[in-house]
């Protein structure tokens, strides 16, 4: 327990202990703590960048399909809607073709009841009078009778 | 143990007490000292040989697993040393931020992780069996051999005196000789007749702060080594009963002496900084 030159040794010692940690242990090891820190904080930071564009791509996405899906919406009314006026249309011609056929048909027959009208008409003369004489029996003079006839063929 | 050596148990407790002491002997001759009385006569030019094996010995311990771990420390995902190195280091710069505030000082870094590391393993030393490496030394015949430096007081003031040394030159540095010399007498009392009175009282203070920065931590470990060899003195098949309870308790006290002397460091280093109003 006496004191003697052990303390100046132990102060020595002391001395260049601090100044070895001073120099080698201490400037590293802050240094790489610090650059530690600094890489957790970076990293934290990006990962929440990452989580928020990580939101803002769902976002989008839904956004996106959304969209898609209004489009494809409009796209199969838009469809619908014209398939029935092509239907409507093709009804419209259809009537219109059936029409104008109707129309050819009824010229036809209006063309044939006027021809046959007119072929009866100029053969009413003959039939009146051959029915006169069937009824009279007896030949009626056909230029007595002709201005009666040509009446009677204009009344019909 | 103390009577299978026929040695009474004072003389067994004197042994564990002593230091291996290497000095000039009253004849002229130089020497490893052979007895209490023989260090004595040494006086103050005598070297303590064990304490400065034990003390150099850990501090390169010390330094050679910061150094280690300061070579291979990567920022990136630390190994076992570097983790334990870092601890270490976060540790003692969390203590001086809220001691010593953020003042740039590169010195008390460096300086307060070499105490604390240090003084604790040096006090680590105390937990190996009292018995154990004096036994052996004096089996190659060494007569003393204490392995714990932190019970020698040259030891634990060596360090103290200088952290002293450094509270000086601080408080030369950021307050300069005038400040310092005005603080010295101008404390507690501002009333210049009893300047005289205040530079007393302010010597004392300072004096005293190394010693009892150096001796608080030697009383403590001295005790706590003391009461481990009276457990030694017991008969070997009781001694565990009390020496593992006083182990246990022991790493307590070599973990927060360690500390204790760090954060004292580092308060008076914070007082040589203070330059301000009080």
């Amino acid at each position: 327990m006496n004191i003697n030159l052990t303390m100046l040794g132990q102060l020595i010692a002391f001395v260049m202990f601090v100044m070895f940690c001073m120099r080698y242990v201490w400037p590293p090891l802050t240094e790489v703590m610090r650059n530690r820190q600094k890489t957790i904080s970076e990293g934290l930071e990006n990962a929440a960048k990452a989580e928020q564009q990580l939101q803002q791509a769902n976002e989008s996405a839904s956004n996106e399909l959304e969209a898609a899906k209004r489009e494809a919406g409009e796209l199969i009314a838009q469809a619908r809607s014209r398939a029935n006026q092509i239907i409507d249309e093709a009804k419209e011609q259809a009537k219109e073709e059936a029409q104008r056929i109707i129309d050819g048909a009824q010229d036809d027959i209006d063309q044939e009841i006027s021809r046959a009208r007119e072929a009866l008409r100029e053969r009413v003369g003959e039939l009146a009078i051959e029915g006169a004489e069937k009824i009279l029996a007896t030949s009626v003079d056909r230029s007595a009778h002709e201005a009666m006839l040509s009446k009677l063929s204009q009344a019909l | 143990m103390a009577s299978s050596e026929g040695l009474t148990s004072q003389d067994y407790i004197q042994h564990h007490l002593t230091n291996l002491t290497y000095g000039q002997f009253p004849d002229g001759t130089w020497g490893i000292a052979q007895s209490p009385e023989e260090i004595a006569a040494m006086g103050f030019y005598a070297i303590n040989l064990d304490t400065m094996i034990w003390s150099v010995g850990l501090g390169f311990v010390f330094l050679g697993l910061f150094i280690a771990a300061a070579r291979s420390a990567t920022a990136g995902v630390p190994g076992t040393l570097q983790n334990l190195c870092e601890i270490t280091v976060d540790f003692v710069e969390t203590n001086i931020s809220q001691v010593f505030g953020s003042r740039p000082n590169a010195l008390i870094g460096p300086l307060s992780l070499t105490i604390l590391v240090w003084v604790f393993l040096m006090n680590l030393m105390d937990l190996i069996p009292v018995d154990f490496i004096p036994h052996a030394a004096a089996l190659a015949g060494v007569p003393y051999f204490k392995i714990v430096a932190t019970t020698d007081p040259n030891a634990t003031l060596g360090m103290s005196v200088g952290v002293f040394f450094l509270v000086l030159y601080y408080n030369f540095k950021i307050k300069g000789p005038l400040k310092f010399g005005a603080g010295l007498v101008t404390h507690p009392i501002p009333h210049w007749s009893m300047y005289w009175f205040n530079f007393i009282l302010e010597i004392v203070d300072m004096l005293a702060k190394p010693l009892s920065h150096g001796l608080r931590l030697f009383g403590n470990l001295y005790a706590g080594e003391m009461i481990f060899i009276l457990i030694a003195l017991l008969p070997f098949y009781a001694q565990w009963a009390l020496s593992l309870p006083w182990a246990i308790f022991h790493i307590l006290i070599i973990g927060l002496q360690a500390f204790v002397f760090m954060i004292l460091t580092i308060v008076y280093l914070t007082q040589a900084h203070e330059t301000g109003e009080h």
